[in-house]
């Protein structure tokens, strides 16, 4: 009687507790049918899918961070160094498979994110986010002086490549950009959900609560949150290189500072409950922004800024957080129907 | 004669002008189960965090197994064996009480994976073991922050006796409980230690507690050490019992 009666009273932090869900990976089943499906009937939909995709996982990066309740509001810096040295590599080693570009892009945002990290992860709170910012910005502002090297505001084009050593057309390319982005996805969302469940991953989410605890127990937290900060780069330097693939061009506007804040808004959005949350975070904000440009026009930030202070002010933990709490209830009512405590 | 676990030589500290730590020279022996009294503010606190090394001395030593460790993190200092729990309890609250104690038994084994579960850093019977030595482990999958303030204290103590301490200090283990639940309190973990033979170090303000579970008693009056000795001889110090006893 009395552990029910506890974890209704804080169905949340159980449900931190309760990784088998099954209607988690029903939706992620779901969004990836969504994706790959839909697009057969509505072509002109691969591309938002594909920036949705990468925004997802961008945004599963910076909800490694969230978790332990620390926000970067500059990690769209990532997303930019990934797609510049992919335009770079395909500059210079002309006709280098996509799978290359990707892996390029990804490790090298890793690499930057262990430089970068080791010194930003000694900051917390308001002064993590805003030096993570203070970098992003610095980072656009020589993108776009060095006219010579980085063609300045208009950006480097990254020519249309071979997709495991197959060259395809405008239409074909997107579709296997699209299902590989798909496949990545999971993939992704499978290694962020087993980190997050991990010895790792659970002193990430313990430094949330007591950082002085952990060094009691003899966990180094710089570790902890460097390998943290280090797997967010990565994931937004995926999606970075996603993008730039996709999109065929890269501009410092990639990583200016408004993009770092859609990607925390989105996790926000999504939730951090679950890797599905961020994708799901995606997907709404691509699409509210997508419909919002064209229908109200000029008025699309006020929709999309209507949407967030709903969730914040009724689902603080994002969509995954309203649908863990839901499943967590259910199963809280099923266990007093079947009579166990 | 029995080894010498801990031992600090002329330990100074002062905040300002407040001096919480006046030439203090200590030793520990592996077995022994001191108790430190002191009124509040006379360095008790600041003595445990100086030699579990949150706090630096302003000079002096701390050896630990006849090793310095003086001015090394916290978590190296764990690591080698010397364990605290805290007046505050200090756990993750948004965590169930299982998942402490496996965190904590993590940082012990020191596998910190991030691709294997939490649950497999260390062996199941070794935190089952620690949660039925407080009498907790009934509650192992509830969030901590249902547990009630004593529990809390329990929990705090578990996480630290799962790092498998030669040294465990507890700082106030039985404050902010009520009277009638203290002894029960005390009781649990020192059947808790003595199971695992851990020396022990607590701080208590509880002439009765001090009494029933210490075999040796050191008073603090403002950062030094006024008296060291066998219960019956300290708590009978003219001295102790005006400025430490309030008598």
């Amino acid at each position: 009687m009395r552990s029910a009666s506890m974890q209704t009273a804080s169905p949340l932090d159980a449900s931190k507790k309760a990784p088998r869900l099954p209607l988690f990976l029903a939706i992620s089943g779901a969004l990836a049918l969504l994706a790959v499906l839909l697009p057969q009937a509505l072509p002109w939909i691969k591309t938002p899918f594909i920036f949705s995709t990468a925004f997802g996982i961008a945004a599963l990066g910076v909800a490694i961070l969230v978790r332990a309740g620390q926000v970067s509001f500059g990690h769209a810096m990532y997303m930019c160094l990934a797609g510049y040295f992919v335009a770079y590599l395909s500059r210079w080693a002309g006709g280098l498979d996509a799978i290359l570009l990707l892996l390029g892009g990804t490790g090298f945002a890793a690499l930057c994110g262990l430089v970068i990290g080791s010194f930003v992860v000694r900051y917390r709170t308001i002064f993590f986010g805003m030096l993570n910012l203070a970098l992003s910005m610095v980072l656009f502002a020589v993108l776009g002086k060095f006219y010579h090297y980085t063609g300045g505001t208009d950006g480097m084009r990254v020519n249309r490549a071979a997709i495991f050593g197959v060259r395809l057309d405008r239409d074909g390319f997107e579709s296997a950009l699209l299902y590989l982005s798909v496949a990545l996805a999971m993939l992704i969302g499978y290694a962020v959900h087993r980190y997050f469940r991990s010895a790792a991953g659970e002193a990430l989410a313990a430094m949330k609560t007591n950082e002085t605890r952990l060094e009691y127990v003899g966990i180094s937290t710089y570790r902890v949150f460097l390998t943290g900060y280090v797997l967010s780069a990565a994931l937004c330097g995926l999606a970075g290189a996603i993008f730039a693939i996709s999109q065929g061009l890269v501009t410092p506007e990639m990583g200016y500072w408004v993009r770092s804040g859609e990607i925390v808004f989105i996790s926000i959005l999504g939730g951090v409950i679950h890797p599905v949350g961020a994708f799901i975070g995606s997907l709404i904000f691509e699409f509210v922004k997508l419909y919002a440009a064209a229908y109200l026009t000029g008025a699309w930030q006020m929709t999309l800024g209507t949407v967030l202070l709903v969730m914040v002010f009724f689902a603080p933990d994002g969509v995954a957080g309203l649908l863990a709490r839901r499943i967590l209830a259910q199963e809280g009512q099923e266990r007093k129907a079947g009579g166990r405590p | 004669m029995t080894a010498t676990l801990l031992s600090t030589r002329d330990l100074n500290l002062a905040f300002g002008a407040v001096v919480v730590a006046d030439h203090i020279d200590f030793e520990l022996g592996e077995g022994e189960r001191l108790a430190v009294i002191g009124q509040n503010g006379a360095g008790k606190t600041t003595f445990i965090n100086i030699c579990t090394g949150l706090v630096r001395p302003d000079s002096g030593e701390v050896r630990f197994l006849g090793k310095p460790v003086t001015n090394l993190p916290p978590r190296v200092i764990a690591r080698q064996g010397m364990v605290r729990s805290f007046q505050l309890p200090q756990l993750f609250l948004e965590h169930s009480l299982r998942d402490c104690v496996r965190i904590a038994a993590a940082g012990r084994s020191g596998r910190l994976g991030l691709w294997r579960p939490l649950g497999e850093a260390a062996p199941a019977r070794t935190i089952e073991h620690v949660l039925e030595l407080v009498g907790l482990r009934e509650r192992g999958d509830e969030p901590c922050e249902s547990l009630p303030e004593g529990q809390r204290k329990l929990l705090d103590i578990a996480m630290a006796m799962v790092l498998e301490p030669r040294l465990l200090i507890l700082d106030e283990p039985t404050s902010g409980v009520s009277t009638e639940e203290k002894h029960a309190l005390m009781q649990t973990i020192m059947a808790a230690l003595d199971e695992q033979r851990i020396t022990t170090i607590f701080v208590e303000h509880d002439v009765d507690i001090v009494t029933r579970y210490a075999t040796r008693v050191a008073a603090w009056i403002s950062g030094r050490i006024a008296a060291d000795g066998p219960p019956a001889q300290v708590l009978n110090d003219p001295e102790i019992r005006t400025s430490v006893l309030g008598e």
